[in-house]
């Protein structure tokens, strides 16, 4: 147990690093509550004064806010459903003893080094071009019309690009659970007569719940303000336009910086209701 | 260690140092991935020999580029010593004093023998902002053997009706050919260029002389619904995700009847190193609908600056010097032809005995000439400018118009719904700004 002065050493130790991060992250805090509240277009000579909540009016009233919303959410909650369900099959086959398992693995793993922009544009040119990508080359080779990916399906398209580079890290995840699941316990189900689907469904699949609980958690937080996919691919054309690229719209491509800033307290309200949202329902697994 | 080594040590040490100190300054350079662009990036070693100013170059797709020197310049982020930049961001940044004027040009340069339009198009008040590396305007680019065979000839000066009656001739789905193929990409300055010039050639305009947006006027109507029904009957598939780049390379492939955009594409699809119709391409000027005085031509020029808030405006200066000059005309055309020189942006190119002989020079010229930015539309407008609107919150607005258009090519909503929601859009803008 630590003794008094050791707690104060460790508070003063630490002291620095808090103090940095909070400046880190209230600073811009800070000056993003600061603009949302003045009339800052750079392009018309800056900040033209203090407008009180209008900004955040006309960003709420905007036709593109509630569609921006629901896309939002809607590509988050498809990244999630694929990297989930994918990522404990996956998992589940990288547990498999088998020959040249380690490489399979860093395979496995490596679309998540890949730059977001990088694979977004590889995506978009190799895959899913109509004209000369390999989607359309295997369409034509089964005498199909192509799918114009993009247009057609934009959104299932975007969950697949994304998806693509969140599912590796689903999987390590679920496979370090996987792998401190308890063999005997399988065992003494399967002599039980337990089934296979029994199995996964009553031992394995409670056993992964904290691990998903955190894949969750961590890509949610991270989807939520997904961005560079949707620049490199549609531009927010589409129906692709989620709250980040709306935000985005505002600040850099109608120079409008108060406007902007309103629709980033929304995204920051947003994701903190999401967070709560995820942290009461599903983060009480964490507990147990 | 042998005296020999020592000495060759310090030599090499030296000349190191000797470079170092030689090139003592680095300017950076934002620019657009063209072709021009980046043939430039080649000869720049030439520059630095010259010189002793090295150069670091950011080059980024037309859309990405705007907004990093859009946001570089107006936050005074001061990372780019020279911005690449057009006709519609020159005027707005030089009143505001953004950009450092162009007056202490050598006389050698020859500001004279910059293309009036050019010229014009880059000045403020009559100072000069940026100076053009090339000018464009935009023409019908065709195969000749395809409308051969299709038994059609294509007049200098045609109609709509006319390019439908040739795409319909030239499309041929079983072999991957498309009968015309045009940009929807959205992007004020992709997709929303082309459709704004297209409209205009149909007698419509974005706003009347009060700035009321006139997107629900029957001109607008008949220009998005003959380019929807163009386009799906005769386009390429997903034609709504396609710009500059992608279109020309679809032509470039043999993929394309006719292809309608910027001027200085020409240089590349008859270039037989890249193009594999090199051989088989004719030109006209831009077409325009029955009756009507307007072309769907524009009026651009991708032109280097100098943001005001750099250390090295001199060594930019001779940068722009070098690159924009008459010298730097020669130089390419020394080692590539006279094809691949920059165009559009000097006088003096077009009265060259040699350049005449290419054969997309005069067709250059006369789209360029053809273009009136202070009468873009039939009827009057409020503001310069073919294919935008030369005021700051254009860039924003039409992007988003751009996009509901996009929308309706992808068949996602209808022509009427994307040109009510565009009519929003541009009034909401309109009101915003402080126009209306």
């Amino acid at each position: 147990m630590a003794t008094q002065s050791s707690r104060a050493a460790a508070r003063i130790m630490m002291a620095p690093a808090v103090f940095l991060l909070l400046v880190w992250m209230l600073v811009p805090l800070c000056m993003t509550l600061w603009f949302s509240v003045r009339d800052y277009r750079p392009l018309r000579g800056g900040d033209l004064g203090y407008v009180g909540l209008e900004n955040f009016a006309r960003f709420v009233s905007s036709s593109s806010f509630w569609p921006a919303i629901f896309t939002t959410l809607l590509i988050v909650g498809g990244v999630l459903l694929v990297s989930i369900v994918f990522g404990v099959l996956l998992a589940m086959l990288l547990d498999q003893p088998m020959w040249g398992q380690g490489i399979v693995r860093i395979l496995v793993i490596a679309p998540f080094f890949v730059m977001p922009t990088v694979s977004a544009l590889v995506w978009k040119n190799m895959f899913m071009d109509p004209t000369n990508g390999v989607f359309a080359h295997i369409w034509r080779a089964f005498g199909a019309d192509p799918v114009v990916w993009l247009t057609d399906v934009p959104i299932l398209s975007l969950v697949l690009i994304i998806s693509w580079q969140w599912l590796p890290f689903a999987t390590l995840i679920l496979l370090t659970a996987f792998q401190s699941l308890d063999s005997e316990q399988l065992e003494a189900a399967e002599m039980d007569g337990a089934s296979p689907l029994a199995r996964f469904f009553f031992i394995a699949l409670p056993h992964l719940s904290r691990a998903i609980t955190i894949v969750i958690l961590i890509q949610t937080i991270f989807l939520l303000a997904v961005f560079a996919e949707i620049f490199v691919t549609t531009g927010g054309a589409f129906g692709t336009r989620t709250l980040t690229y709306l935000i985005y719209q505002r600040v850099l491509e109608s120079q409008n910086v108060g406007l902007g800033s309103a629709g980033g307290v929304y995204a920051i309200i947003l994701a903190n209701i999401v967070a709560l949202f995820l942290m009461r329902i599903v983060g009480k697994n964490l507990d147990r | 260690m042998s005296l020999k080594r020592v000495l060759g040590a310090t030599t090499a040490l030296t000349l190191c140092t000797a470079a170092a100190f030689a090139q003592d300054t680095t300017i950076t350079i934002a620019t657009v991935n063209n072709g021009d662009m980046i043939r430039m990036q080649g000869y720049t070693d030439q520059f630095t020999a010259e010189t002793g100013i090295a150069v670091e170059w950011v080059t980024l797709e037309e859309n990405v580029l705007r907004q990093r020197v859009t946001t570089d310049i107006t936050t005074n982020g001061g990372q780019f010593d020279i911005m690449t930049i057009g006709m519609y961001e020159a005027p707005i940044w030089g009143a505001n004093g953004w950009l450092v004027p162009l007056d202490g040009l050598s006389e050698d340069y020859n500001v004279d023998d910059i293309l009036p339009a050019m010229r014009a198009g880059l000045s403020h008040d009559g100072t000069l902002f940026a100076a053009p590396f090339y000018g464009e305007s935009s023409m019908i680019m065709y195969r000749t053997d395809l409308m051969e065979a299709a038994g059609l000839e294509m007049p200098d000066a045609p109609t709509w009706e006319f390019i439908r009656e040739a795409a319909a001739a030239m499309d041929d789905p079983e072999n991957g050919v498309n009968g015309i193929c045009l940009r929807g990409k959205p992007g004020w300055g992709e997709g929303g260029a082309f459709i704004n010039v297209t409209a205009n050639s149909f007698g419509a305009r974005v706003v009347d002389e009060n700035w009321q947006a006139q997107l629900d006027s029957e001109e607008w109507a008949n220009a998005l619904n003959f380019y929807v029904n163009l386009m799906n009957d005769y386009g390429p598939d997903g034609y709504a995700t396609n710009g500059f780049n992608e279109n020309l390379s679809l032509f470039q492939q043999g993929l394309c009847g006719m292809w309608i955009d910027a001027t200085v594409a020409a240089s590349f699809v008859t270039n037989p190193d890249d193009s594999e119709v090199a051989d088989s391409v004719g030109f006209a000027l831009a077409p325009n609908a029955e009756g009507v005085d307007r072309r769907s031509n524009w009026l651009w020029a991708w032109a280097l600056a100098i943001p005001a808030g750099t250390q090295q405006s001199d060594a930019a200066l001779q940068f722009i010097e070098w690159a924009t000059s008459a010298d730097y005309i020669e130089l390419v055309a020394e080692n590539e032809g006279w094809a691949n020189v920059p165009p559009g942006a000097r006088t003096s190119l077009y009265e060259n005995p040699n350049y005449a002989e290419v054969p997309f020079a005069q067709m250059t010229l006369d789209s360029i000439l053809a273009a009136d930015p202070n009468n873009p539309t039939v009827d009057p407008v409020p503001y310069t400018g073919i294919q935008f609107m030369a005021i700051p919150e254009w860039a924003g607005f039409w992007t988003e118009v751009s996009q509901e258009f996009s929308n309706a090519y992808a068949g996602q909503q209808t022509v009427e719904e994307a040109l009510a929601r565009a009519q929003d859009i541009v009034n909401e803008a309109m009101e915003a700004a402080g126009y209306q």
